[in-house]
């Protein structure tokens, strides 16, 4: 009997509909959103301090894009997520790895750890300003404090579903420590690893931001500030858009690295195959 | 216990030597008795088989065996030439496969782990895919395989690192009755050119009576062999051995072991 096995569509209606319509869906909805903001401020006596309109805020984001003070703060909040992401992110891992194998370590730290969290960062940030200097520093390590929690959780929770049959089969094959590592836990935890580091990535520019509020003289943080002050509402408007542009990016780059390292989950290395029973 | 005297495979120097083997599990109240003094030994090539009712710790036998679990008390040797770890080649009762290697990279694991050359480990990988019967398979995602080809990717896993041991931990468990059926009968193939060492934990008498040279019944628990049963049927074996008269009078001594009334 020859039969043909196709790998089946994942019946997911939302990622259907996101096929069929997703290449004009989002630049639609964008355009009414535009649109009514467009209208919102023209048929409205608002101030422009309280809403300005889209064409001045396009025409403000060209403005500091010619006098090249957004790329100045944009760079630097940048610096200081990547640092953030990066340090918060492999510091979890590395710790979460330790909790995950030794359950005494877990006990030990795992209450100040929750405890930890049920400290609002944006509370503590202007203790950590004051300790270290309203420098680079201050903000990476807000940046990275705040990446730090989902991502060690995300790593214990990994490396803990790792299932005991692959375990055993490892020590059947008297793998050492560091082949377990390699060759079943990272593998296994990986997916759910990167689940955290997606939540991470975006956290990461709410601490990088929320450190430039305090105390910053370079930042979209700090341009927030200024535009504050000045009434400058339009230049508030291009900076919040670059934030959130910027955390899109950096979500994308983890969907990236999410497609690259888990292709399994994702696509068939031959799509149809025929086989002879 | 009951002996039957098999001579045959007396005078051979054992492969494996199972020595008063205790197995105690911690549990809330006090020690729960998996095993309770459990000796046996099997020879080299040998095909056995462990038979008994649910609980009475047979994958826990394996476990151990296997290396994977500690006894507490007695011991588990192997004699064989060289100066090197016991290789074993172990099949759990689901196919236990990663899922994030394809169907050939899943079976030269045990290879990679040993440094073997990715170019050596694939030609051997591929040998063992023709010996299943998994040709054009070899880049398939192993989500994709239904049950009873994913248990034959695991059962060449075993065989890759040409096991000193071959441990079954009823690797057809999970399968329907008809492809379990197969299944062993593949397996028979497959032993009958190899020759490996194997022993094989299942809940079916006629899969234990097709394939093994003995069986050994353990009791209910706490687990201990209560019968050393051999299977001196002659090989090579085909699966019409099922429907002989003698297949049926074996079958009926040993369900009265397992099940004494």
């Amino acid at each position: 009997m020859e039969i043909s096995l196709k790998r089946l569509q994942k019946h997911n209606p939302i990622r259907k509909a996101a096929g069929k319509y997703g290449g004009w869906l989002m630049p639609i909805s964008g355009t009414v959103a535009v649109l009514l903001w467009w209208i919102v401020t023209r048929w409205s006596d608002l101030p422009v301090f309280i809403l300005p309109s889209p064409m001045i805020v396009l025409r403000r984001f060209f403005e500091v894009l010619q006098n090249g003070s957004l790329f100045w703060h944009t760079s630097y909040t940048l610096l200081e997520v990547t640092l953030g992401l990066i340090s918060g992110a492999f510091l979890a891992t590395v710790l979460g790895y330790l909790l995950a194998k030794s359950g005494t370590l877990e006990r030990l730290l795992s209450p100040y750890l929750v405890a930890s969290q049920a400290i609002p960062i944006v509370a503590i940030a202007p203790l950590l300003v004051i300790w270290f200097g309203p420098g680079l520093f201050s903000k990476v390590l807000i940046a990275g404090l705040i990446v730090f929690f989902p991502v060690l959780v995300n790593t214990v929770v990994g490396i803990r579903a790792v299932p005991q049959d692959l375990r055993d089969l490892m020590r059947s094959l008297r793998a050492t420590r560091l082949q377990t590592l390699r060759y079943l836990e990272i593998p296994a935890a990986l997916p759910v690893f990167l689940g955290g580091l997606r939540i991470g990535a975006t956290l990461s520019v709410i601490g990088a931001v929320v450190g430039e509020f305090v105390g910053a003289d370079r930042g979209l943080g700090f341009l927030i500030n200024v535009g504050r002050g000045q009434y400058d509402t339009a230049l508030v408007f291009v900076t919040v858009f670059t934030l959130v542009v910027m955390a899109l990016l950096l979500y994308g780059a983890v969907i990236l690295l999410e497609r690259k390292l888990l292709a399994w989950q994702h696509r068939p290395r031959k799509q149809t195959l025929t086989v002879e029973i | 216990m009951t002996t039957y005297t098999n001579e045959a495979l007396e005078s051979v120097q054992p492969f494996l030597t199972v020595k008063d083997l205790h197995i105690t599990f911690a549990v809330e109240n006090g020690g729960l008795q998996a095993l309770q003094g459990v000796n046996f030994h099997i020879a080299p090539q040998e095909f056995v088989c462990v038979i008994g009712p649910s609980g009475s710790g047979k994958s826990t036998l394996l476990r151990v065996i296997a290396g994977v679990l500690q006894p507490s008390r007695g011991e588990v040797q192997f004699s064989y030439e060289g100066d090197r770890d016991v290789k074993i080649g172990y099949v759990f009762q689901q196919a236990n496969l990663m899922p994030w290697r394809t169907v050939v990279e899943n079976i030269t694991l045990p290879l990679e782990l040993h440094q073997v050359s990715v170019e050596a480990a694939r030609r051997k990988a591929m040998e063992l895919i023709e010996l299943v019967g998994l040709e054009d398979f070899e880049q398939t995602w192993v989500q994709e395989l239904s049950g009873g080809m994913a248990q034959r990717v695991a059962i060449a896993r075993a065989l890759i690192q040409d096991p000193d041991l071959l441990l079954l931990d009823e690797p057809f468990g999970a399968l329907d009755a008809l492809m379990r059926e197969q299944m062993g009968v593949e397996l028979l193939r497959i032993w009958q050119a190899r020759r490996t060492t194997v022993l094989m934990v299942t809940h079916s008498i006629s899969e234990a009576l097709l394939l093994s040279d003995r069986i050994l019944v353990l009791s209910a628990r706490p687990g201990r062999i209560s019968c050393d049963f051999p299977v001196n049927l002659p090989r090579p074996r085909k699966e019409d051995l099922r429907y002989t008269s003698e297949f049926a009078r074996m079958s009926q001594q040993l369900r009265a072991e397992i099940l004494p009334d």
